[in-house]
């Protein structure tokens, strides 16, 4: 589990290899699903699938026997080289897309996935016309309460 | 003869609850003290009868009279005494009446400890309490009653296996009382709205009950987390399951009051918004309770079928929050808005904690109500009467819940350092420099060291030590250790108010926790393996060996428990006993996992499958660091104690004028 990393503060030294990691990790992060680890893939598909007839439970999760043969059928379809796209659209077929534990964007979905969104820019909006409107004067001025508080430090200080 | 008490009782309560909505409301308007001190009387009353009937009803259930139809549906004679005690609650109707109750005695500690309130806020608050109070005693009466009979049948029909747990003995009352806490604060929010009078007081009557309810809340989420852990056999610590949304909900909204509510006391500002966040806390405390409470969520279908109490919640539902609401929308323009603030400030940080938490609220309650509400709309228009079903996740949930989290972790060690009224970022960055370094390093350490897992972890871990000690730093430059060497900064450590240690300390229990979350969800190691008697399997650095079957019944079930020996290097360090087991009452099986601590991980193992030959299907999972995701939680209620037991904040006591710190007048 350990690794020996003796060479780091050498090489992160230089800017060169931040821009690198950089990079790297950009390359990960837009990098097909596909480029996977098979193991990782079954993985990830397993925990994307609902077990059909449970409360709310992945197929990773579940020991009901549905949930062994959707394992079953997904393992089967990655072995036979098909895409996840594929292997879902096949399973949507047979069970709807009640099986999607992440729902597909689509139209009828939009409101869902564009929700945190369009709160968000919502409430910025109603932010940015508070502040330009108010702020233009900040009110640094002392109340009284302070000014007294003020004047007792003051004292105490001299 | 007892449970007629308790059914009379409860009646009489509901008499009562009529009277308090009514006649101290009807003083405050005609300024007739008289009136309005009948509010004190009756809400005392009522929490006492209240009280009987459920007391009543433990009877019942201690009793095991089956001649009660809710004892019968869910107990069993050879129930162990707890759980027959604590089935109390694990059914529709007593947990109903445990929630009312908890009402009342909210109500009633209203008028106990708030004799120094302005004796109109406390009278209208009282008549909004009546209000709730006579509503829910109304739905429990009509179409929830616990106390109904029937001709005794010889056995009961047990409790749900899954809920006869000590976990479930603690984890709806917790809830409940956080849930129904903040009908506290949404009285006073509207008895601040039928007065129109709205000032920093206001604030600081109010939040030491926020705070309470913020902290039954965080305690009763987290032990529901626990309970589903060790309990469902697969080691999830959170499903968004949408029972679990429902209580999440008003902690999100409840943790953005508690902060605007800061706000509102210190600097008179954001008052609309706290009140508004008030309103919309114990709103959604009160969706929660319709979700679960109609079966809604299960099907739409159950929903239909027997409409009559989940129409019922609708109907309350609908009343106080649009009733709510609209009184809102009449009175919102009157409020002044108070003082003013530059974006850059401990208001603006607090400002944009707001904005985080509440959109956080709405995305969860947009996906948790989505599938409902789409396959109502499609089975209302499609000629069949079949509604189309969707799914809505945990990968939706952890792909917009999650990048709302980021920005705020992320800022949160920054509000505590700004100052009010207009911040000065540049100088907290500098002094959180030391704080950055180690995240930095932390993140460089976790990639050197750690091999495996996704490549995003380190920097989750990152992000947790920028918390951990963030928190800190606030406690630390206000001690300030270099410039007035040991004795002094520890004097003056000392000094500083309950509220900066518990804020530090809140702060410091949502990093451990995200610590906890990043190491389990990245570096958990999961292995399936069908075992014969002295086979072994490998996980992580630990050798499981299985030593044969044993039995393990209970008074009410039967069960096979499979013997295992851990080992560490060939040395054995722990046994464990995971188990299956049979409920013959509901004919339920269930799995019994077992937990194995190592310093702060799990080694967690449920039984599969028992074949013929006497081998066991065993599932194990490796969860590093497990433990900080409750320890981290423990800390924050711990935390939230610590401030409520602030003198300054101790409902009631009139506001000492501020007085300059002697250590900070020493150390000038």
């Amino acid at each position: 589990m350990l690794r020996k990393a003796s060479h780091h503060s050498r090489v992160w030294s230089q800017p060169a290899s931040w821009v690198g990691f950089a990079a790297f990790i950009l390359v990960l992060l837009v990098q097909p699903q596909t480029a996977l680890a098979d193991d990782d893939r079954t993985k990830a598909l397993f925990n994307e699938l609902r077990c059909v007839v449970c409360q709310n439970q992945s197929i990773a999760e579940s020991d009901a026997d549905v949930a062994k043969d959707l394992r079953e059928i997904v393992r089967e379809q990655i072995g036979a080289g098909k895409t996840d796209s594929q292997i879902k659209t096949f399973l949507v077929d047979r069970y709807g897309e009640f099986i999607l534990l992440k729902p597909v964007l689509s139209w009828h979905t939009a409101l869902l996935w564009l929700a945190p969104a369009l709160f968000l820019l919502f409430s910025v909006l109603l932010l940015i016309r508070r502040f330009s409107s108010r702020s233009v004067a900040i009110d640094d001025r002392l109340n009284a309460q302070e000014e007294q508080e003020l004047k007792s430090l003051l004292k105490e200080k001299t | 003869m007892t449970v007629e008490l308790g059914h009379m009782a409860l009646i009489l309560a509901f008499a009562l609850a009529i009277a308090q909505s009514i006649l101290p409301v009807l003083g405050a308007a005609r300024g007739d003290s008289r009136l309005m001190a009948t509010g004190d009387v009756s809400s005392v009353g009522i929490c006492l009868f209240i009280g009987i009937s459920f007391a009543a009803l433990v009877w019942a259930y201690a009793a095991s009279d089956f001649s009660v139809v809710n004892v019968w549906q869910n107990s069993h004679s050879l129930k162990p005494m707890l759980f027959k005690i604590t089935g109390t609650w694990g059914n529709h109707e007593g947990s109903m009446l445990l929630w009312v109750l908890i009402l009342a005695v909210f109500a009633a500690a209203v008028s106990v400890f708030g004799k120094s309130l302005p004796e109109k806020l406390r009278a209208n608050v009282q008549g909004v309490q009546g209000w709730m109070l006579a509503t829910f005693l109304l739905f429990i009466l009509l179409t929830s009653n616990p106390f109904l009979r029937q001709v005794a049948p010889m056995e009961g029909q047990d409790l749900n296996p899954i809920l006869q747990d000590i976990g479930l003995a603690i984890h709806p009352p917790m809830l409940y009382l956080g849930y129904v806490g903040f009908s506290i604060t949404f009285a006073f929010a509207i008895a601040a709205l039928m007065e129109g009078r709205l000032d920093a007081a206001w604030a600081r009557w109010v939040r030491p009950w926020a705070l309470a309810a913020w902290l039954f809340l965080t305690a009763g989420i987290s032990m529901g987390s626990y309970w589903a852990y060790y309990e469902l056999g697969w080691g999830g610590w959170w499903f968004w399951d949408p029972v679990e949304n429902a209580s999440l909900l008003p902690w999100l909204s409840g943790t953005a009051l508690l902060h605007s509510a800061l706000v509102m006391e210190k600097r008179d500002a954001l008052k609309i918004w706290t009140v508004l966040l008030a309103i919309l806390t114990f709103s959604l405390s009160l969706l929660g309770t319709f979700l679960v409470r109609s079966g809604v969520l299960t099907s739409v279908h159950t929903f239909a079928t027997d409409p009559s109490r989940g129409l019922f919640i609708l109907a309350i539902l609908a009343l106080f929050v649009g009733g709510a609401l609209f009184l809102f929308v009449l009175r919102a323009n009157s409020l002044q808005a108070g003082g003013l603030f530059a974006p850059v400030s401990r208001e603006g940080a607090l400002v944009l904690n707001n904005i985080l938490l509440s959109t956080a609220a709405a995305t969860v309650l947009v996906g948790t109500l989505y599938p409902v509400l789409y396959e109502a709309a499609t089975s209302a228009l499609s000629p069949t009467g079949e509604g189309a079903k969707i799914s809505v996740g945990p990968p939706f949930f952890n792909l917009t819940f999650g990048p709302l989290m980021i920005p705020l972790l992320m800022a949160m060690p920054l509000g505590p350092l700004l100052a009010w009224k207009r911040g000065d970022l540049l100088g907290v960055a500098q002094r959180l420099m030391f704080v950055l370094g180690a995240a930095i390093l932390a993140i460089i350490l976790a990639y050197g060291f750690i091999e495996g897992g996704p490549i995003l972890a380190p920097l989750g871990i990152g992000l947790a030590v920028w918390l951990i000690l963030g928190s800190l730093a606030e406690l630390w430059t206000r001690a300030n250790f270099a410039k007035t060497g040991l004795a002094v900064g520890l004097r003056r450590l000392a000094g500083l108010p309950k509220t900066a240690w518990s804020t530090a300390g809140a702060h410091l229990g949502v990093g451990v926790m995200l610590l906890g979350i990043v190491m389990v969800t990245a570096y958990e190691t999961e292995t399936v393996a069908t075992l014969k008697p002295g086979e072994s399997v490998q996980i992580n650095s630990y050798e499981v060996r299985f030593d044969g079957l044993v039995p393990a019944n209970g008074s009410n079930f039967t069960g096979q428990g499979a013997n295992l020996a851990i080992l560490r290097n060939g040395v054995e360090v722990d046994r464990a006993l995971p188990s299956k087991r049979f409920y013959p009452a509901r004919q339920m099986p269930t799995t019994e996992a077992a937990i194995n601590a190592f310093g702060p991980s799990h080694l967690y193992i449920s039984v599969g499958d028992v074949l013929q030959d006497g081998s066991v299907a065993l599932r194990i999972w490796w969860k590093p660091w497990v433990t900080l995701i409750w320890l981290g939680t423990i800390i924050m209620v711990l935390a939230g104690f610590y401030s409520l037991s602030d003198r300054r904040l101790r409902i009631g006591l009139p506001q000492q004028a501020r007085k300059p710190k002697k250590a900070d007048a020493h150390a000038a």
